[in-house]
Order: C-alpha cells, then structure tokens, then sequence
C-alpha cells in the first residue's frame, strides 16, 4: 500500500477544492467537505502505476494528434493537453455498467472505457462520422454542439430509472461531460432543471478549464460553477480537475449516490486546457504566458509522478517503459490514420434509415448512375 | 514508394488558402526525426510551429522565410531513406506532379477567398478543394480517355458555383474585389446589398451610406458605382520575397505587406484627413532625471524600468486630466467629437517587423508603479512581436519616443482616431540660463502634434504647457494639480 503522510480529514477551505495529492506530489489522505461527505482513495501499487500509465498514454496520442493536424492528415484536432487527471479520474470511476456521454475532447475518458483510440479520427480527419457503437462501450458519440448531449444523458437517465435499473448498489448511473462555456447554454441549464425535478441518476461532470475558447471564466459566472447546483436543488462539488486521485474519488462517490437513487450531483473539475482550444485557435492572442506557466507547475502528471517516486511505488525503468509504450501506441495510431481510406461518396445513403426507405434507395440509385456517367474511376 | 518525399503546406486551421513563412528551423543536409518542429508559418489565425511528416534528410527548402505559400504547395523535401546511397539525377526529383490549378471561385462566396487569406466556407465545412477540377462526363468529353484533363477555363468554372448576377452591368467587364484588401470596419449594409458591391465592384468602405444608422442601400452603391470612371483595382500580383528591379542588383523590391502596409494605409489615412498642427516646446528636466533616478531606488519600483518615458507618460494623463478634449476624436460619420473619458496611452514601438502602436488600457486610472509595470510589459511584448490585435486597438492619445534614436525632436502623424500624439526628443547636457545663469542642465525637446479640427492652438499649447511644466518639476506639478 502506499499511503504518504498527508493530514487526515482536512476540511477544505471555501472556494477551495477537494485534492488528494499536492502539485508536488504529496498525498493528503482523506479530505471532508462542508456537507460531510469525505473523500479518499486506497489503491493498490498496481492501480496507482495504472492510472500513471492511463495518464501519459493519452498525453502522448494527444501530442500525436496535433503532430498529425499540423502535417495536413487531420481536418482539425481539439487537445486535451492539461486535462488528462480529470479525465482519466472521472473515466476510470465509472463502472462497467455506468454511461458516458462525451463532448468532442474527451479522449482520455474514451480511452479508458476500453475503446479503440483509433475510434474519433475517423471524424476529426473527415472520412467517416468517427463512431463506435455506444450501446457496447457504454459511452456516446462524440458531440460537437456545446451542451446538447447534458439533454441526451438527462434523458437516458431517467430512462433507467424508468426502467428499474437504478436504485441500489449495482445500478446504473451516467456522466456527462461538457466544460465551463457550456455552462452559459440553455441546454446545460435545462438539464439541470429536468435532472433535479427527476431526481435523474446522473453525473454532471464540468471541465473548468478556465476558458470558453477566448472567453474567460469571469466573463462566464459571478459565483463558483459548482456553487449554482444549489440553486437546482442538488450537492456541488469542486474537485482540483489536476489530481487524477481525487478526480477519481469524487467522481466514484457522486456516481454511487446517483446509482443508489440520490440524485444528480455537479463536480466543477478546475484545471487548464494547456494548449489551444482547437488547432484553428491561437491561445496567445488572449492568454498571457506568465498564467501558463504557473499552471504548468500544477502539470497533473509530474505530481503522480514524484508520488510514485517518493513512496518506491515505481522507478525509472517503469516511467522509461512507460514512455516507450506509449510512443510505440501513438506511432502505430499515425500509420493507421494515414492508412484510412477515403470514402465513397455513395455512402452519404448508408445510414439514413436502419431499414432503407423507398425515397432514398431510389435517390442511391440516381446518384449511383451520375456517378457512373463519369469517365475515369474513383470520385 | 517514392524516396524523397515533398511536404506541402497543409491548411492548418479550418478554411485557410496560404500562410506565411516565418522561420525555418532545419537547413538543407540536416537530418530530422519523425515530428520534429521545422518550420513555424504563420497564418491568418495563428503562428504554428509544422512538426516534420517523415524522419530523414532535408534536401531542398522550397521557399524563403518570408515568402507567402499558398496552401497545398510544396515547401520541403526529405529524403526518407538517407542510408541507401546517393540520390538519383535533379531531373528526376523535379519530375513532381503538380496538382492542377484550382478554379477561380467568386470571393466571398462559400469556396471562394476571403478577407485574410481565407476561403468562405461555413462552420464545419473545408473548402472547396478542386471544385472546378472536374472529370469529363461518358461520351460527351472531346478529348479522348487517355488524354489528361487540363482544368477548364476560369470563367466557365466560376459559373458552375456563381448564379449569374442580376442588374444591368455585364460581368465581364467589372473586376472582382480583391481579395486581399482589408475588410472596411463595421460598415452596415444588408447580405444583398454587399453582394451587389461585390457584383459592381464598390468597395463598401468607400460608400457614405443614407439608410438607417448610417448603413449603406442599394442606392448608395449604384451612385458611387455610375460615378466612378475607373474600374477597381485588379487584383494585385502575388507578394513574394525580395526581388531584384529592372535595374539589375542595384535596386530591390520589397513586397509591401504585414505591418508596413498596415503602418503605410494608417499614415496615409490620418495624413489626408486630419490636418495636423505641430507645436515644439523645449524644457529644461533636470529634475526629472533626477526624480526618475531616486525612483529607481525605491523598493516598490526595484523589479520596474522606470526611465523618463514613464514621467512622461504620466505628464500626458494629468495634463489630459486638465484638458480632455485633447483626448478626443473626430467622428465624420455621425458629425460629432467623441471625448473619451478614459485614456488609452499608445506607445510608439519599433519592433522587427515595423512600428507598432500598442496601448495602455485605460492608463489614467493606474499607479505610478502599475503604469511602469505595463509600459515595460507592453514594450517587451512588442518587441517579441507577440501583441495582440486588442492591444493595438482604441488608442486615444500616443507618445513616440525618438530620442532613443538621438532625435532632437520630430512632427508625428497622428494614429487614426487620435486626435493628438507627443514626440519626446533625445535628453541632453544644453547650456541654459538657470536662476539667472548660465548652467549645464538636461534639455529635451517636445513635439505635440494635433488634430486642428478638434484642438485649437490655444488649448493645444496649454496642454503642451502642462506636459512642459510638470517635467520641469515633477513634485510641484503634483501638489498643484492634486
């Protein structure tokens, strides 16, 4: 077991966070908040150097990624450089029978739900809708419009309830993800409305990183995102979105009472989007460098890190290992995006209805015969 | 497999037709890795460092740092397998298909060019890519299968994407817009009535509109489109890098674009519409010298630059405290004087890429140590060629130090919607009669330019006066005006 020498249930400070380990790595080992609820972690050696492995593995596709949209092989790319704790915490709490839904960043969440990370480049390069069935992962399809998919997962919520597959120690529960732009939508605020009125077994989980593209978050809300759960009748919880153990802790706990029928709980994950929004934005036209840098210090890897380190949980050969595995992952990724064949065009049909339907057969046919009318092959 | 492999540009960020190169970061012979950074190319949204497509070795850099590239164009080549021996002839490396030229598109229309160096598309779409490279149809096509389809006349391409335009003019005989001219501010006008500019080929900017709220009608553009006797300007050919003249070595030409042209349009724009008045005061500042040296000894100034400039800039805002209307600006289009009641300080900076005129928001209302703080950061920012557009905007007076370059002094031009800008001129031991005699004391120079329309000599001068007093004697300046 490793457990370091940090205080025992420490009462976090107002407009505080609950954080159980240190940007510089040390481990606080339990922490309550003002309604009572303590927060803590017991993980195994293994389980620890999982959630490391878990951490830098997803860096290192991201970083391939961007490579990937910088070198013209993918339309558009949205990092999720600085966010790997939040999601990595909040994706790993989910049990197996839980539901995500995810909004188009959420890379790190997909990759521990067991899903191939090839899945989303399909989109992001433009060749297919980037899907993977959602009913086996457990997990929804990426989403683009800001916020909408807080209404699908309401929805789903409380269609579980309905049911019957919520309401005890192994029932169901659903996350959502969105950030703290969304939380200005209309969507957003209407499926904390449905989900409070329901009582829906449901995780809403925000990634505060700090910006709505350029938007700062003063320019978003007057008090703390947690802090406006109150106001549709169910518990807040800000969580330090850089500490994947307490992202984790926090996020296991809400999930639980969700599934044991108590309702929907908002966690506000603070961390920073470390790179740009998308790769067509450029974060140094309204960010300074000096914030950077001081998030950089809070950087969620290197803490696990020094943790691993100090308590003899790992050494170097396991962080080198690490890397290199991580490498061999993100360079097999690129020769299977770069392999991705282009799609027909007649494919715009195949997903249209699940039976097929007169009307769009007849226009599959039509357009089969234009294109047939063309010299040459291809499209 | 090909050997050496040609990197193009890609679109780095949704709908862009070009970027510029900044800087490369490899040479030719250099071996580079997989993903290793080699060339940062700025765009119209972001300066991006491209990390390398392939490992090997550089073999030939396409272009120039400076060079505008258009997007899909070629800009490096690597030699992906360095350690198989020499490389086969010039000749066969040259041999590179070249993807056929991509058809005109009207701009402004989804697929075609944008202000910027952009292509119109919506969100969520690319561009157009190759819309007007299309293949011949079965049995209709005259050339014969085998033979290559070169791409088809601009014109009959821009009407497969353009519905013809409506209203009396032909448009073969107007030019379109072009492209790269700079997108006038906040015009008002409705969709169809842009798109009747753009078929008439008005600059909107250019039109003074009648409707409500001062937007431009129908009417309007058909007026300044009869009156005009020459066609708009065609489009300009491609910047490219610094090329040698007619005359052979001995002259250059340098594309104008970025800040120059920038800096150029602003002159000419402010030159030709405000008339400026320029007013000279010389000073004796010894003891601001003197207070800016005991300044720099105190704790809270110890991490700060404070140099004259800095009670310069602080003379301006009190005296503009005394004098608002100096900080003000001129508006023709709704017949008024604006008087600001904040101060925006511009500070003139000359940076690699050219003069640049970042500011202080709101500068008044900052301490003395919070104004150093952010003259220092400003200066820094700009000459890391890092400021932002915001900071560059809504100036509302300016100061142009040209006594770093030993100046005694100069006549500045103001920046648009300014009505007044200061010269600070080189500070220096002068002779000068001192409480009745002759001492050596630290004489500058002031030029006070200003906008006549707005500033009569009177109240410049006694603005200049103030900014003159207070250098004299800081202290007292303070206790009077407090």
């Amino acid at each position: 077991m490793a457990k370091g020498e940090g205080t025992t249930g420490t009462d976090i400070p107002a407009g505080g966070f609950v954080q159980l380990l240190t940007p510089d790595g040390d481990r606080i080992d339990s922490v309550t908040t003002a309604d009572g609820t303590t927060y803590t972690v017991d993980f195994t050696d293994e389980e620890y150097r999982d959630l490391y492995r878990d951490l830098v593995t997803v860096r290192r596709l991201d970083a391939e990624a961007t490579s990937l949209q910088r070198q013209g092989e993918l339309g558009i790319w949205a990092s999720l450089l600085g966010q790997e704790a939040a999601q990595v915490g909040s994706g790993r709490a989910m049990r197996p029978q839980d539901m995500g839904f995810p909004t188009y960043r959420e890379h790190g969440v997909l990759y521990t739900r067991g899903i191939d990370p090839i899945m989303p480049f399909g989109l992001f390069r433009g060749v297919d809708q980037g899907g993977w069935d959602p009913n086996e992962f457990k997990f929804n399809s990426y989403t683009i419009v800001i916020g909408s998919q807080t209404l699908h997962a309401t929805g789903y919520a409380m269609g579980i309830t309905m049911d019957g597959r919520t309401g005890s120690a192994d029932g169901e529960a659903v996350i959502a993800y969105f950030g703290d732009g969304a939380t200005s939508q209309g969507e957003v605020n209407e499926a904390f409305v449905w989900s409070g009125v329901f009582n829906a077994p449901i995780v809403f989980f925000c990634q505060n990183n700090q910006y709505a593209i350029s938007e700062p978050l003063e320019r978003q809300t007057r008090v703390p995102l947690y802090l406006r759960a109150g106001g549709y009748g169910f518990p807040g919880v800000r969580v330090d979105g850089n500490d994947v153990l307490a992202s984790y802790a926090v996020t296991r706990t809400a999930l639980d009472n969700a599934r044991n029928g108590q309702g929907p709980t908002l966690i506000e994950a603070y961390t920073y989007r470390m790179g740009a929004h998308t790769s067509s934005d450029d974060p140094t036209r309204y960010r300074i460098a000096s914030e950077v840098e001081s998030w950089k210090a809070k950087d969620p890897i290197s803490r696990l890190r020094a943790f691993l380190t100090r308590q003899q949980v790992a050494g170097e050969d396991f962080f080198t290992e690490t890397d290199e595995a991580a490498t061999a992952l993100a360079l097999g990724l690129r020769e299977r995006v770069l392999a991705m064949p282009d799609p027909e065009p007649v494919r715009l049909f195949d997903n249209a209805y699940p039976n097929g339907s007169p009307e769009v057969d007849e226009q599959r046919r039509e357009f089969l015969a234009y294109q047939a009318s063309f010299e040459g092959s291809g499209h | 497999m090909t050997r050496v492999k040609e990197f193009n540009l890609p679109d780095l960020g949704e709908g862009l037709t070009e970027g510029e190169i900044l800087t490369w970061l490899v040479k030719v012979g250099d071996t580079i890795e997989l993903n290793q950074p080699i060339v940062e190319v700025e765009t119209a949204k972001a300066a991006v460092e491209i990390p390398a497509k392939w490992g090997g070795v550089v073999t030939r850099i396409f272009h120039d740092a400076g060079t505008t590239v258009e997007v899909g164009k070629p800009i490096i080549s690597i030699d992906t397998d360095p350690g198989a021996g020499p490389l086969p002839s010039a000749e066969s490396l040259a041999a590179v298909t070249i993807a056929p030229a991509e058809g005109m598109v009207e701009p402004g229309l989804i697929g075609g060019p944008a202000p910027g160096g952009r292509t119109a598309v919506l969100v969520g779409y690319g561009p157009r890519e190759g819309a007007a490279v299309r293949r011949p149809r079965r049995g209709t096509s005259h050339t014969s299968p085998t033979a290559p389809a070169g791409p088809p006349p601009a014109a009959a391409t821009a009407s497969t994407v353009v519905a013809p335009p409506v209203g009396p003019v032909a448009p073969a005989t107007v030019p379109p817009v072009t492209a790269g001219a700079p997108a006038p501010a906040h015009v008002l006008a409705k969709p169809p009535v842009r798109k009747l500019a753009r078929d008439l080929g008005v600059d909107l900017g250019t039109v003074p509109g009648t409707g409500p709220l001062g937007s431009v009608t129908r009417d309007d553009v058909h007026r300044i489109a009869e009156g005009r006797t020459e066609p708009a300007a065609n489009a300009p050919t491609p910047a490219t890098a610094v090329r040698p003249g007619p005359a052979g070595d001995r002259e250059q030409r340098i594309p104008v674009k970025g800040v120059r042209k920038l800096t150029a349009e602003n002159m000419v724009a402010s030159a030709f519409t405000a008339p400026h008045v320029t007013e000279f005061l010389t000073v004796d500042v010894t003891r601001t010298v003197k207070t800016v040296e005991r300044l720099r000894l105190r704790p809270e100034f110890a991490e700060l630059r404070v140099s004259p400039l800095l009670l310069v800039a602080k003379a301006v805002l009190l005296a503009i405290r005394r004098h608002p209307m100096v900080n003000a600006a001129w508006s023709g289009a709704t017949n008024e004087i604006v008087v600001k009641e904040y101060v925006n300080l511009g500070i003139a900076a000359a940076t690699d890429r050219g003069l640049i005129v970042p500011n202080v928001k709101d500068a008044g209302r900052l301490t003395l140590c919070e104004l150093a703080a952010s003259l220092h950061a400003l200066v820094r920012t700009a000459k890391s060629g890092k400021t932002s557009p915001s900071d560059m905007s809504g100036g509302t007076f300016s100061i142009t130090n040209v006594g770093v370059f030993g100046i005694d002094t100069g006549t500045p031009i103001l920046p648009p919607g300014e009505s007044a800008i200061l010269a600070l001129g080189v500070i220096r031991p002068t002779p000068w009669v001192h409480h009745g005699k002759i001492k050596i004391r630290q004489v500058t120079t002031l030029g006070l330019s200003f906008d006549h329309r707005i500033i009569d000599g009177e109240l410049g001068s006694r603005f200049l006066r103030d900014v003159g007093d207070f250098l004299t004697d800081p202290e007292e300046a303070m206790l009077a005006w407090s």
